[in-house]
Parts: C-alpha cells; structure tokens; sequence
C-alpha cells in the first residue's frame, strides 16, 4: 500500500519533524559537552574527578572538579535540610488546615517564590539577606560553637551556608506544590479510618497522610534537590567564590564553590583552551548529575501523581 | 501530663509549627519585594530607562532584554507549539513517548549548561562571536521544551467531542487541528507560553557567555549585547555605590516584568473554567 | 476545615424527651446540615445498651448522616453542622468541654467500604488505635490484638500472616479487621455503616452472625439497605425518610406491625 502524499500526512510528519528538535537539543548539548570536555579529561583523566587542584597557569596546569562537586553536594544537602521540612509544614497547612480564604492566596505567594529570577534572589542576598545570616545566626554561632569544626572560621556572610539557605528558599515552591498534590490525592478513606479510632488531626497526618504519600513527598524531595543541583546565579553571587583545595568544603563558614558557580563565576576569565576545557568539563559533570536526579525524581513522581515535570504548574 | 493531654498539645504545636513555616517562607519574597521597590524606584526615570550606561542608565539592558523576547520568540514559539501539537495530537507511540521524556528532562537542565552549549556551537561556531542570536539559541533551549509541554497539555485539554464534530464536517485533520482545535486552546496555549517567556527573561547564566554584556546599544548581530539578568550581576559586583543602586534599578524593571507576566497569567486563568 | 456549630437543646420544647436510664446513646431533637442542606430533622432516638439497632429507608434518607453524628464524624465535613443533643450514658457529646476524639475512642465505627490502613501490617491495624494512646509493644499488645482477631472471628484464618498488609487480604476478611480495629479499643458502641454492602453473600453472612455474638458486649447500631438483614440481626429497628424518624421500635413489631403507612409501603416494598 502506497502513502499518500496527503495533507494530512504532510501536517504529521512536518509536526514529528519539529517535535525532534528535543531530540535535537539533547544531543547537540551532549556532544558539545563531551567533545569540548575531551581535551581536559584526556590530560587527566580520572584525576579531573578527583583531584582539588585548579591551576590555569601554563606549564603548570592542573584541573580537579572535586571542591566543587562536594560545594554542590553540601549546599543542596543544607537546602533540602531546611527546605523540605519547610515545604512540608506549608503543603500540610495548606491542604488540612487553610480556612478557605486563605488557601488560594497563600497557595499564590508560595508559587511567586518561583517566579522571582535567580539573580535577584543574588542581590538580595548580596545587600540584604547575608546580613541577617551574618548577624543572626552566623555570628552567635560561630560565637558560642565556633570549637565545633563546621562552624570554624570566621564568617562574612558569603559562604557555603548562606549559599544553602538562600537554596532551600528557592526549592520551597517546588516541593510544597508536589508534596500539595500528593497529600490532597491521600483518599479520604484512609483519613476516616484514622478519625474513627480516636486519633487526632496531627496524628491522622503524621501517621497516615504523610505515611501513605510517602513515595510521592520522596519524589517531590529528590526534585527539589535536582533543582538545587543546577541553580546558578543566586549561588555564585553568595558562596564566596572560591577556586582550588580552598574550595573544599570543611566549615559551612568558609567561602565555596560548586560546580555551576564555578561556571558562573569562572568560564570569561579562561584563557587557554585547556582552562575552558575545564570549565566545560565540570559543566558535563554537573549535567551527569543533574540528568540522574531528575530522572530518578521523575519515575518516583509519576508514579504517584500524574504530574508531568517542568509543565507550567497553574 | 497524662497522654491524652500531651496529644492533644502535639496537635496543638505542630499546627502553630505548619502555620510558622508559611510565614518564614513568604518572609524572604515579602523582603525581596520590598527591598526591589524600595532601593529601585528612586533610579527609575525616562533617562535611567533609555540612557546607556555612562548617561546614567540601563536602556542598552532593557533594549537587550526585549531584543531577546522578541528572538526567543520567533526561533522557539513556533517550534514549541507544533511540538506539543505533534505530541497531542499524534502523540500514541513510542516516537512520541521518547520526545515526551527528553523534554521533561531538558526542562530540568541547569541552565549553565545550556549557555555553554549555545556557545560552542554559536558563538564558537556559527556566528563566530558573542552574539544576540547566540543567546536567543540558549534561551530557546529553555523555552521550546516547557512550550512544548505546556501545549501538550492545553490540546489534550480541549474535548474530542470537539476535534469529531470537525472531523464529521469533513475536514482534514490537520485543517482540523489548525483551525479548531488550537482555537480553542488558545487560552491554555497563551498562558503557557507566557509563562515560559517570563522565566526566560529573567534567566542569567545562558547569557553570560553569548551574549557576554555591553556598556552600548544592539550593535549587530556579530556583537555582544546587554541584557537586564546580566547588569544586575555585574551591577550587584561593583564596589561603587551608584552602579549598585543601577543594579537595583534594573532589578525592579526584570521584577515589573516578570510578575505583570506571572500576575497577567493568574487574572486569565481565572476567568477560564476549570475542567 | 470544620464549621461546627452547635446549639445545646437548652431552650426545651414540650415534647422534650428525658434521658433514659437504658439508653446508651440518645439522640433529643438531632438536626445536621451541611452547609444549607438540612440532613435530619428533629430526631429522637434511643439506642439500647447490649442491643442491636437498625436504621433502614431509602438512599438519602439521611441514616448515614445519623449515624455519623453518634462520633461526632459528621463535623469533618466542611460547613457541616447540627443542632440538638447526643447523650452518651447520659451525657451530651457535643458539649464545649467535650473533645471529640475521646467520643471516637467510645463510639467506634466500621465503613461501608472496609478500609484497613495499606501501609500497615494486619496486626499494627489492630494496634493502631491502642499505640495512639500509649500502649507498647509487649504481651499486652498481643493479647489485645490476638482476643480482638478472634472477637472478630478472623484470627484463625490470619493468625500466621500478621505481618502482611492489611490490604492483602479479602473483601470480607478486610471488614472484619476493620472491626477488629474498632473492638481493639474496647468502645463501648459500635456504629456500622452498611457494613456489607461491598461484600459478596459468604462474606455478609459471616458479618452477620459476629454481629450477633458482638451485641453480648456491646452496644450495636447498623446502617442498612438491605431490610432481610435487618430483620435478621437486629432487636430493633429505626425508619427514616428524608431525614426524618418515621417509625422506631423492636425489630418483630415493625416488620410485623408497622403502625405508619409509610413504614408499610417501604417494607412491602412500593418505594425503595
């Protein structure tokens, strides 16, 4: 059987075609990365991975993404640390305690966090938020703990921990809204049950709600720390910008790096093609990374939900 | 306190503990408003918007950052929304499944990445220097895949009753398609895109190695150009008090626009039925 | 978010109906709504101590509602409300000084579709209820849930498998762990929403007889539609329509005698 030349089949495949340019952006960005990668992953091979060393200077050249990898590491961990408790404490309110009139307004305000660009969540950090770190948790910490190995140091307010706060602010949007949907979608069935042998509200959320949507809120998290793992600005302008074994994070006081701040911060200063290399070999690192949270972070979310990633949540 | 009482204070505690997690949330958005208006507005005036740099303003900034809209718009829109038409309409294979995936995964790069994609085949490539395009390219990295998505979701929206009733007419269907169904969309598909454009104005990290930043006007095609995201950063570094209040400036005009887009969004979803 | 507003039957009317010595629970004058929809109209009812009571009528004759407002269960529905008393041994439930999850832990509740908590064991089903108030794994914990299995007449077909989720296993058996779960308290009424009406005839007539033997120690009420069945396990028998107490007395009278013309026509049924 021959295909027609329809319009219809014209309309399809012309549509199928363009449909590829996904398809197209992903591997144009893979094989960019991975060719311009080479050069520094041939000179030193798995020592780029796990050496600390940062040394554009020619005749001496030594790159190691290591700080950095551990800079994304710490500050997404600080970020889910205090985001996800945070976004759980907002979702539940939300959805089982909210008088009416305030679900919607509320529910609104969370969602703008998210509108806000990531520079200007920097700037405000650079003027405004890194002060009241600085003066209302950094100091008396450092003041009373500062024996204490990861409060060592003395702060300034730009630092992998304020870069970590400034993370679990932006990811708070993220989680609250699926972790919403997830204890909205726990059947009331289930909730009955639990009212019926004498437990109270707390105790019905706690034990049941959250228990049930276990796999959901999980889902939600590890989206959250996908999106940490690949914020930019608002990290670089806050983490103190520091390159090399410097960069290795031992106090949450001490200045850092991670591996999109380098970028940020770095990737205009290079010189050779061997310090660019770099940059863009941390650059495929980071989308590695990147890649396996939110593919893992998508299958734990649509099994729950069907909630599609990265669609426009309204 | 028997266990009875002490229940009854947990309940107590951590609703008091839920509702404080909203108000520490909304605190930082409340400031940075605040802080936006407060130390921005006083910069704002005709020259600050239209002026270069050296005359006191950010008009090379604002003018980038439309020029940028405008790119983004025309290379990314089109290919966003036949996508997701693809992706609706004749979207029940594996074909489709696969393109479904990637863009929900592209959706989530980091957008570093994604500039320096753009510059090496751009500004390395192409074009052969820091250019306009180059950023409008990373910025349609950005903005195709979510297009693409959100009209997927818009069309599957919109009845097959409706998609029949044209179909029984005679119509063709990518007759049916075009001039029924997007139609009916359009409320969806409009928002969608909005948004998309409001996130993709206020994106930095693309832009910093394409478009790179210049102290003048569009200069061409083969020229670096500003953009607001871009002097806000380097505004933000300064050690000089008055660039810093520039950068304030600036980052109340990027704030205007991007919430009127957000807000602008809301007030139309509303008036729409939910289904 | 409940709105729960309730009038105490304070300003008395002349046909207020004194509590009863052998009442267990009473209800004097019970209206509920939710939101501008008025459920039950002025309903008074005693439930007797150690007895089984049925509540029949047509669908949407507002017997669930009733029900519900035995545990004070019907204020979780947002804008639900009520009027009147409930009197549990006498004492109004819907009092101000009175919390509602201590009702729940007197008055327990089985649904119409059993629903056992699936991200628990079948034993920490039955155990729910007590560790919410404090009690610890122990011997005691397991004498528990093993005598309230076997009040339920499951523990011999689950007593090896206790470990496996409370889903896992039948319709019929989820239902009677349902029960279990209520018993394990030791309430002392057990309200019973058309307990059977998700289960197949073996199953329901399982449920049946263990109504029977459950009514030596405790006092019972039962939702139904199906009126054989209330025939079969109940002493007495309460018809409403449109939320209103038509007819109430001992189940052989009203079947047999009913003295209302409408509680005629249902159960010969004209109209269902």
């Amino acid at each position: 059987m021959t295909k027609k030349l329809t319009g219809d089949n014209i309309f399809k495949i012309l549509a199928a075609c363009i449909a590829a340019s996904a398809v197209i952006i992903l591997i144009v960005t893979a094989y960019t990365l991975i060719t311009d990668s080479v050069p520094v992953l041939q000179r030193f091979g798995t020592s780029f991975l796990f050496g600390s060393n940062w040394n554009p200077v020619e005749g001496r050249e030594a790159f190691g993404a290591l700080p950095y990898v551990l800079g994304t590491l710490v500050t997404s961990g600080i970020a889910l640390l205090i985001g996800v408790p945070l976004s759980l404490g907002i979702a539940i309110f939300l959805v089982e305690m909210a008088p009416k009139f305030l679900r919607v307004p509320v529910g609104y305000l969370v969602e703008l966090l998210a509108a806000v660009p990531s520079v200007i969540y920097g700037l405000w950090g650079l003027f405004v938020f890194r002060y009241w770190i600085l003066n209302y948790v950094e100091m008396p910490l450092s003041n009373y703990l500062g024996w204490i190995p990861i409060f060592s140091g003395t702060p300034f307010g730009l630092d992998i921990f304020t870069a970590g706060i400034i993370l679990a602010i932006m990811i708070i949007p993220t989680v609250a809204s699926i972790s919403k949907e997830v204890i909205s979608a726990v059947p009331d069935s289930i909730r009955e049950g639990a009212y019926s042998i004498g437990a109270t509200k707390w105790e019905v959320i706690r034990h049941w709600v959250l228990s049930y949507g276990r796999s959901g809120i999980f889902g939600a998290v590890i989206l959250g720390l996908g999106r940490a793992v690949g914020e930019t600005m608002a990290v670089s302008m806050l983490i103190g910008n520091a390159t090399g074994p410097a960069a290795i994070p031992t106090s949450l006081f001490r200045p850092g790096q991670t591996m999109a701040s380098l970028i940020a911060n770095g990737f205009l200063e290079a010189t050779g093609s061997l310090e660019k290399s770099a940059y863009i070999g941390v650059g495929l690192i980071l989308l590695l990374v990147s890649l396996f949270i939110n593919v893992a972070a998508q299958v734990m979310v649509t099994r729950v939900l069907k909630v599609k990633g990265g669609a426009v949540e309204q | 306190m028997t266990n009875y009482r002490l229940r009854k204070f947990k309940n107590q505690l951590f609703f008091v503990l839920c509702a404080v997690c909203v108000v520490i949330a909304v605190i930082p958005l409340l400031s940075i408003l605040y802080e936006v208006v407060s130390r921005g507005a006083p910069q704002l005036s005709v020259n600050f918007l239209t002026q270069r740099d050296a005359d006191g303003g950010i008009g090379p900034a604002i003018q980038g950052t439309l020029i940028l809209i405008g790119l983004t718009s025309i290379i990314g829109i089109p290919v966003g929304v036949l996508s997701g038409v693809y992706l609706a309409e004749f979207g029940n294979n594996k074909y489709a499944a696969s393109v479904r995936t990637v863009n929900d995964v592209l959706t989530e790069f980091p957008s570093i990445v994604v500039g320096i994609t753009a510059f090496g085949v751009v500004v390395l490539g192409i074009i052969g220097s820091y250019s306009p395009l180059a950023g409008a390219v990373a910025l349609s990295f950005i903005l195709i895949p979510v297009v693409a998505r959100t009209t997927e979701e818009s069309l599957k929206l919109v009845p097959n009753s409706v998609r029949e009733a044209a179909l029984a007419l005679g119509a063709h269907k990518w007759r049916t398609t075009l001039s029924v169904v997007l139609p009916a969309a359009k409320g969806g598909l409009v928002t969608g895109t909005l948004l998309a454009i409001a996130r993709i104005a206020g994106e930095t990290a693309p832009l910093i190695m394409t478009v790179l930043g210049n102290a003048y006007f569009f200069q061409g095609f083969s020229s670096p150009m500003d953009a607001l995201p871009l002097r806000i950063w380097r505004d933000s570094l300064q050690p000089y008090a008055n660039l810093q209040a520039q950068g304030w400036g600036a980052a109340l005009v990027l704030i205007l626009i991007v919430l009127s887009l957000n807000i602008a969004v809301r007030v139309a979803s509303r008036g729409r039925l939910r289904r | 978010m409940k709105t729960l507003r309730v009038s105490n039957g304070g300003g008395t009317t002349g046909n207020l109906q004194q509590a009863r010595p052998d009442a267990k629970m009473q209800s004097i004058a019970l209206n509920a709504w939710f939101g501008s929809k008025q459920a039950l109209k002025d309903i008074d009812l005693t439930v007797k101590t150690n007895a089984v009571t049925a509540i029949i009528g047509p669908s949407g004759c507002g017997k669930s509602t009733f029900i519900r407002c035995l545990n004070r269960m019907h204020e979780l529905v947002p804008n639900a409300r009520i009027s009147g008393q409930v009197l549990l041994d006498g004492k109004n439930i819907y009092s101000n000084e009175i919390d509602p999850v201590q009702i729940r832990r007197r008055v327990g509740m089985v649904f119409q579709k059993p629903n056992p908590f699936p991200t628990m064991s079948i034993y920490d089903n039955v155990a729910a209820g007590l560790r919410l108030t404090g009690a610890k794994k122990g011997q005691n914990l397991d004498e528990i849930v093993k005598k309230s299995l076997e009040q339920a007449t499951l523990w011999d077909e689950v007593k090896d498998d206790l470990k496996k989720p409370g889903t896992s296993i039948s319709g019929g058996q989820q239902q009677r762990l349902c029960i279990a779960r209520a018993i394990a308290l030791q309430p002392e009424v057990i309200l019973m929403d058309e307990p059977c009406s998700a289960l197949d005839p073996i199953a329901t007539a399982k449920i049946e007889e263990l109504i029977v033997q459950l009514k030596n120690d405790y006092t019972v009420v039962i939702v139904t539609h199906n009126m054989q069945q209330a025939a079969r396990v109940s002493d007495f028998t309460a018809f409403m329509y449109l939320g209103e107490l038509v007819e109430f007395g001992d189940t052989t009278s009203v079947f047999e005698n009913p003295k209302s013309e409408l509680t005629e026509k249902y159960i010969t049924g004209k109209f269902g």
